[in-house]
């Protein structure tokens, strides 16, 4: 893998108005972040703070008001053209399966628009990407309403690493899977990281996530990052958001219960 | 791009041939549509001499991803080779592509016996399809006197809401259509006309055709394409994002809520459309034939009344009303069995419209045998 020292992804003075209905909605103002190479970076934030929306303007789906997003070097915007397959991979968050074709064809698109290359080689490709998703190969030639949801986000990762780009934006990559199926799916993105030297951004709200994944963590409020760091520094932060996230009823009861039942635990 | 394309090297040392292996081997460089022929033949030269007795060399390589690991196993035949250079990263990229390599599962073919009983699916398919419109059909007429009963709890703004969007909003498109008819008629007409000196029987000819036939269909035709497949489109959106479901749920009937209401703007509006649609096509014949055949209008206005007798308008406004109810319940039929994918969704909205035309020119035939006394 070649590592770059300049970073993947570079937001400078990023400004996000939304117009609605008589009034303006600021989401972002002069927010800057700065991703390195073989970061796994996790963007946090309240409802409504624009996580989801920063993750689609690294992806060019949507143009800043004001400011700058370049990725790999090059302006968000060109994004979209063609051979993006190769620089930039998303999970969406249910997946976006083609529901017209089946797994193996879905896993395959990318490949099969290019045009040159022949159908045995791509299909072969798209089996190991399968596999190292952790699908069996049974599941080629399933259609994806035919898949559980945890098999959906797996085949929808595969696709996005076909091309096996160097950046893989995820959001909510647990969202709406059980406990195991989750943990499952964070060792899986945990090796790929790894093997793959991949650098990931991800937008999510389950801290096991979170805390399990993140080798840096940025958090959104205020319109601004107000704290980015590992996650222990960010943990230390007196910013009040930080702090209700973190700290806040869930993590309070939970700590409760420990102490109201200590022996059962 | 030029300094970093793939490319292969034999060089012949002493211990045998040597394959060095340089550039990007990834798949957006791979398929280069310049690139990969080269490739591909340099690597079936390779293939017909021993390959894995060759020595192949890939620390030069300047990135090797999992498409380029796949192109190099199968060219070495899913076996590694007898002597190979390479870094760390790339025998871990070689051994996880020499792991998962597998044929994917063959898709199940059907035998000629399924093939022959698919034909029987296809009847039970048809079956099911007419009971489900006859009970569509039923519930309709339930949810009518339901709502007959209690017309204070009737679903008035949704009535009302399908009329502007279905009946309103449709004025400008018949208007145009129906004018355009009514000239081409006009014209067509009058070279056949002139030919017998009857110039005076265009009146004849625009009033009965249009008004009896072709404005009921004309704007049938249209609200079919334009509102039969919007009715089938939101109907089975709410299918695939689990609205219907939602409302079952609560209690609420989607026969009272959706149906009827779409069935009730829908008669309303179809026999009002069809009487601007065939004024407007009255009036584009008028003009027409005022240009080409000299007929002047004030004649057009007198002659029409004594052409057309008012029972062809009564069946032309009764056909409508059916017309309008026909294409609701096809909509709804298609949109409520719409499944939750959105191939099935393009499916059922292209069903309803063919289906819902194609009934609209059944059932003007068939009013056409049973009313054939009447009017003419």
């Amino acid at each position: 893998m070649k590592l770059t020292s300049a970073p993947v992804v570079k937001i400078d003075k990023l400004w996000t108005v939304f117009h609605q209905a008589g009034h303006e909605a600021v989401i972002h103002q002069d927010l800057d972040l700065r991703i390195e190479s073989g970061e796994m970076l996790s963007i946090v934030g309240g409802s409504g703070s624009g996580k989801t929306v920063l993750l689609r303007q690294i992806l060019g789906l949507e143009t800043p008001t004001r400011g700058r997003v370049s990725v790999l070097g090059q302006p968000a915007s060109q994004m979209g053209s063609e051979g993006a397959a190769s620089r930039v991979g998303m999970l969406f968050q249910h997946g976006a399966l083609f529901s017209a074709f089946t797994v193996l064809d879905n896993i395959a698109f990318a490949l099969r628009e290019l045009k040159t290359l022949p159908a045995a080689l791509i299909r072969d490709v798209a089996m190991v990407k399968l596999q190292m998703v952790g699908l069996d190969p049974s599941q080629a030639h399933k259609m994806p309403a035919d898949l559980s949801g945890g098999m959906v986000k797996r085949a929808a990762l595969a696709r996005a690493l076909v091309m096996d780009p160097p950046l893989l934006l995820l959001d909510e990559p647990t969202a709406g899977l059980d406990p195991d199926s989750a943990d499952a799916f964070c060792a899986l993105l945990r090796s790929l990281h790894r093997e793959l030297g991949l650098t990931v951004v991800m937008v999510t709200h389950d801290l096991d996530t979170l805390f399990e994944l993140s080798t840096r963590i940025a958090v959104v409020a205020d319109r601004h990052i107000v704290v980015s760091g590992t996650p222990a520094e960010v943990m230390a932060s007196a910013h009040p958001f930080v702090h209700d996230f973190f700290c806040g009823a869930r993590g309070r009861r939970a700590a409760s219960l420990l102490q109201q039942h200590p022996a059962t635990v | 791009m030029a300094d970093n394309r793939p490319s292969i090297e034999r060089q012949s040392t002493p211990e045998g041939i040597s394959v060095l292996l340089t550039g990007n081997w990834t798949a957006a460089c791979l398929a280069e549509p310049a690139t990969w022929p080269q490739i591909e033949s340099e690597l079936a030269a390779c293939a017909t001499a021993d390959t894995l007795r060759m020595s192949w060399d890939l620390r030069k390589l300047q990135r090797l991803d999992h498409t380029g690991a796949q192109v190099l196993w199968n060219a070495w035949a899913h076996r590694w080779p007898a002597s190979l250079l390479l870094q760390e990263a790339q025998r871990a990229m070689l051994t996880t592509v020499a792991r998962y390599t597998t044929a994917p599962p063959r898709p199940t073919r059907k035998s000629l016996w399924q093939l022959f009983l698919l034909l029987g699916d296809k009847l039970f398919m048809l079956s099911e399809h007419i009971t489900y419109f006859i009970r569509l059909n039923g519930q309709l007429l339930l949810d009518s006197l339901k709502m007959a009963s209690k017309p204070r709890r009737g679903p008035w703004r949704d009535v009302s809401g399908h009329l502007y969007s279905i009946g309103a909003t449709a004025l400008p498109i018949t208007a145009l259509v129906g004018f355009l008819i009514g000239v081409v008629l006009a014209y067509l007409m009058s070279l056949q006309l002139r030919q017998f000196g009857a110039n005076a029987f265009i009146v004849d000819i625009l009033g009965i055709s249009l008004i009896r036939e072709l404005g009921p269909v004309l704007a049938a035709i249209l609200i079919a394409g334009r509102s039969g497949s919007a009715i089938t489109a939101q109907i089975g959106v709410m299918r695939v994002t689990e609205e219907l479901d939602a409302m079952r749920v609560m209690g609420i009937a989607k026969g009272y809520r959706l149906v009827l209401p779409r069935a009730i703007a829908l008669a309303i509006a179809m026999p009002l459309l069809t009487v601007w649609t065939t004024l407007s096509a009255l009036l584009g014949g008028m003009l027409a034939s005022d240009l080409v055949m000299d007929v002047t209008p004030a004649y057009f206005f007198e002659a029409l009344p004594r052409a057309v007798q008012v029972s062809n308008l009564a069946l032309a406004v009764g056909k409508s009303v059916v017309f309008g109810l026909l294409i609701a319940l096809i909509g709804c039929h298609y949109g409520l069995r719409v499944k939750p994918n959105t191939e099935s969704l393009g499916q059922g909205t292209t069903s309803s419209v063919v289906t819902s035309i194609t009934m609209v020119i059944l059932v003007d035939a068939l009013f056409a045998v049973i009313f054939k006394d009447i009017g003419i």
